[in-house]
């Protein structure tokens, strides 16, 4: 293998480790000020447990995020040095923005959203918290400003020629709102959030499958699954405006991420499908005039195709379409889980494991013996013997938190074997 | 903004050697824990009282050596470039040490198995020498000097940079943070572990100051571009006094039991050695050994003018910003450090 491909696999498999992290710190920045302002305002003292625990792991999150970033940093130089000559004139100050002004906030307040719980008060406290959730949102700011420059170039010139040539700063602001910042930026900062939710959602619903910390994790799935639904629509309206800024700023992409040939009126939107760059078509289920519809909102308006790009200004066209695709997939999946779970909220059946109600099949092998809780959240002081049966700890749990509206709905199924005999001898 | 005539260059080269300057001060008591970890604190209770210590700030002392490479990048890409892919094999050391590091301090306390903190132990102890020795190769590298091309990219290879001068100042700088970590870990701890650290400050005292000699007496003969930096302007030795009387009165406030005193007097020697390393080197960023005209200065590697201001402007509003919260964390962690149940 050449060197250049050695770098460009160690930076993309170091980029995509980091990028699991920040955004998840992100997300459960935001998680964060909600659950303490809950807290702050009606003081239950499950707010308060779940301030600290989601704390810890917001503190995992950004530790890692920490020393992969650092890796991130050092790489710029360590395996692209000739690109940083050629643009650290444009990129360094977006850095160096980051590093003071979002950098030193998250992780000076980080210190007192740790250790500080009994060395400052509670408002000061939900301040620092606040200061925390601020710098991570303007963490992503900088960085994804420096990556839409480099998509969408604005406010620069260039000096010198050959390995001497670099970029110069003709403009700061339109280097800071270059045509594709603002978009990049809100569907970032959005898919961040969701990313912190669904992480909310997913430990919390863990819990109430091992029926363990229930008071903790019915209302960790609430919370996160509030956040995780809202975000999950307005990532469909950025991820709108985003497109349509691809359509105007790089046609070349939205062509590739379409698997677009021909340009035209009508341009079709393929569902999912496989593309043939040999014969230069794409096969697959196609809506005609989707594509011109979404990307300039009218379906007479044509969409430059790939046959009208130079060959060698074409990017891989397979590997985007599919990626685009399932990244389009995805993101309508979760729409679709959170929507699936709002209902399941609003029918009262949030903690009913499947194996009891018939909800849902797969639960049932995760359950296993409720004896052991080792590790987790600390117990609230609320709900003492919590969580053996299917029937009595909820509540239990109701009692502890607010008064329970009706009786118990478990119900035993007797559609799964192991979960009935288990539930036949708690109901 | 406008900054007129301002020598913005000169500006950033102080700006760059101040942020890098309190990297070395801050990160440089947590990476001395690091060092003593293993030495000085033997039960579990103890480890965990150091990892403690150092729990609330360690991580944002990391933030100024990730703003200070950041500084660099904006204002002198030109050395980013050549430092960062000259020194490859150096700087994947220093992370793989940065990143154990930070992993073990978060991971060693939440499982109780004695193998498990055993290897974070281990992991943190040696992840902190790891840098600390590689901090101080690089610095002894770009003293010394580099082969560097006309293109100003490094000419050499990697064993090249582990000669003697070099691993001299790495080993100064394990011995400089080792006995920056004690101070600070008599400052936060009290009774008995307390008084075993004590015992460890005047051995760590004496191992940097012959370190510390021996550095001194190898740079004045054999790096003549910085003793002629010396010849050239004499009142750079007016820095040295202070150095070595903050570096004397350390063990006086230790035995008078002002251990905060002598925390300061520390930091202001550290202080006092990266200025000299910066007056020695100016305008010099990167020397080039054998031809120093290929040289990295504050002129030749720098962004343009209208760059430096920009960041001239962000760093006025944002760093007395950052000194200000900064402060203000120090000083509600102030005094002893105690395990609560989120502690580490």
């Amino acid at each position: 293998m050449s060197v250049e491909i050695l770098a460009r696999l160690q930076f993309a498999f170091t980029i995509a480790f980091h990028y699991i992290y920040p955004p998840l710190s992100i997300g459960l920045g935001v998680l964060l000020v909600i659950i303490e302002g809950l807290w702050l305002r009606t003081r239950n003292p499950l707010y308060h447990q779940m301030a600290r625990f989601w704390t810890k792991v917001f503190a995992l999150t950004f530790a890692i995020g920490v020393a992969t970033g650092l890796v991130m940093e050092f790489e710029f130089g360590t395996n692209w040095a000739t690109y940083s000559r050629y643009v650290g004139d444009v990129f360094g100050s977006a850095l160096a923005a980051e590093g003071i002004f979002a950098f030193f906030l998250e992780s000076g307040f980080l210190a007192i959203l740790l250790f500080g719980w009994d060395k400052v008060g509670p408002k000061m406290h939900f301040f620092a918290t606040c200061m925390v959730a601020f710098g991570a949102h303007f963490s992503a700011i900088w960085i994804v400003v420096a990556n839409s420059w480099m998509q969408t170039p604005a406010g620069y010139h260039i000096v010198g020629e050959g390995l001497r040539a670099r970029a110069e700063i003709t403009d700061f602001w339109a280097m800071v709102f270059n045509p594709s910042s603002v978009d990049r930026l809100t569907h970032t900062v959005i898919g961040a959030w969701q990313a912190g939710a669904w992480l909310m959602v997913s430990v919390g619903a863990y819990y109430l499958l091992r029926r363990r910390h229930r008071a903790f994790a019915l209302q960790s799935v609430k919370i996160g699954l509030t956040v995780a639904a809202v975000a999950a629509g307005l990532s469909l309206v950025t991820g709108h405006t985003s497109a349509q800024g691809v359509a105007v700023n790089q046609p070349a992409k939205l062509a590739a991420m379409e698997g677009h040939w021909v340009t035209g009126p009508q341009a079709p939107l393929h569902l999912f499908g496989w593309v043939d760059v040999a014969s230069e078509t794409t096969y697959g289920p196609a809506l005609p005039g989707l594509l011109s519809w979404l990307a300039h909102g009218d379906t007479a308006r044509p969409v430059i195709g790939l046959r009208d790009i130079p060959p060698d200004e074409r990017p891989p066209v397979q590997f985007t379409f599919q990626t685009f695709h399932v990244m389009v997939a995805v993101g309508f999946a979760l729409i679709a889980l959170a929507a699936w779970g709002l209902g399941a909220w609003a029918r009262g059946r949030l903690e009913i494991p499947g194996c009891c109600s018939g909800v849902s099949r797969f639960p049932c092998w995760v359950r296993r013996s409720p004896t052991r809780r080792a590790g987790g959240p600390p117990r609230s002081a609320g709900s003492p013997g919590s969580s053996t049966s299917c029937c009595a700890p909820r509540m239990r749990f109701r009692r502890s938190s607010r008064p329970a509206r009706s009786p118990s709905p478990w119900r035993c199924s007797p559609s799964c074997t192991y979960c009935s005999s288990r539930c036949s001898s708690f109901c | 903004m406008s900054f007129g005539n301002l020598d913005l260059n000169t500006v950033w080269f102080g700006l760059v050697g101040i942020l890098f300057t309190g990297y070395v001060i801050l990160d440089g008591f947590d990476l001395g824990v690091g060092a003593l970890h293993l030495f000085v604190a033997r039960s579990d209770e103890d480890r965990r009282l150091f990892l403690n210590a150092i729990g609330p700030v360690w991580d944002g002392n990391e933030v100024w050596l990730v703003t200070g490479g950041g500084a660099l990048f904006a204002a002198f890409p030109m050395v980013y470039a050549t430092v960062f892919s000259g020194f490859y094999l150096a700087f994947m050391g220093l992370l793989c040490a940065l990143i154990f590091r930070a992993v073990a301090i978060e991971f060693r306390s939440k499982h109780p198995s004695p193998r498990w903190r055993r290897f974070w132990d281990w992991s943190f102890a040696l992840g902190s020498v790891g840098s600390s020795l590689l901090i101080g190769i690089a610095m002894g590298n770009i003293a010394w000097g580099i082969p560097l091309d006309a293109e100003g990219e490094y000419a050499g290879g990697f064993l090249q940079l582990l000669h003697p001068y070099a691993l001299l100042m790495g080993v100064t700088t394990v011995a400089l943070f080792a006995m920056h970590g004690a101070i600070y870990l008599v400052l936060k701890t009290e009774g008995a572990i307390q008084a075993r650290i004590r015992q460890w400050i005047n051995p760590l005292i004496i191992a940097f100051i012959l370190c510390y000699v021996i550095v001194t007496l190898a740079t004045l003969l054999y790096i003549p571009h910085i003793t002629e930096a010396f010849r050239r302007e004499p009142w750079f030795f007016s820095i040295v006094i202070p150095v070595v009387l903050l570096i004397a009165n350390i063990p006086r406030e230790v035995n008078r039991g002002r251990e905060f005193l002598a925390f300061l007097s520390s930091c202001g020697a550290m202080a006092g050695l990266m200025a000299l390393f910066g007056v020695g080197m100016y305008p010099n960023l990167v020397f080039s050994q054998p031809l120093p005209e290929h040289s990295l200065t504050a002129f030749n590697a720098a962004s343009s003018t209208k760059t430096l201001g920009v960041m001239l402007t962000i760093a006025l509003i944002g760093v007395p910003v950052v000194l200000a919260y900064s402060a203000s964390i120090y000083y509600i962690f102030r005094g002893k450090v105690k395990l609560d149940r989120m502690s580490y």
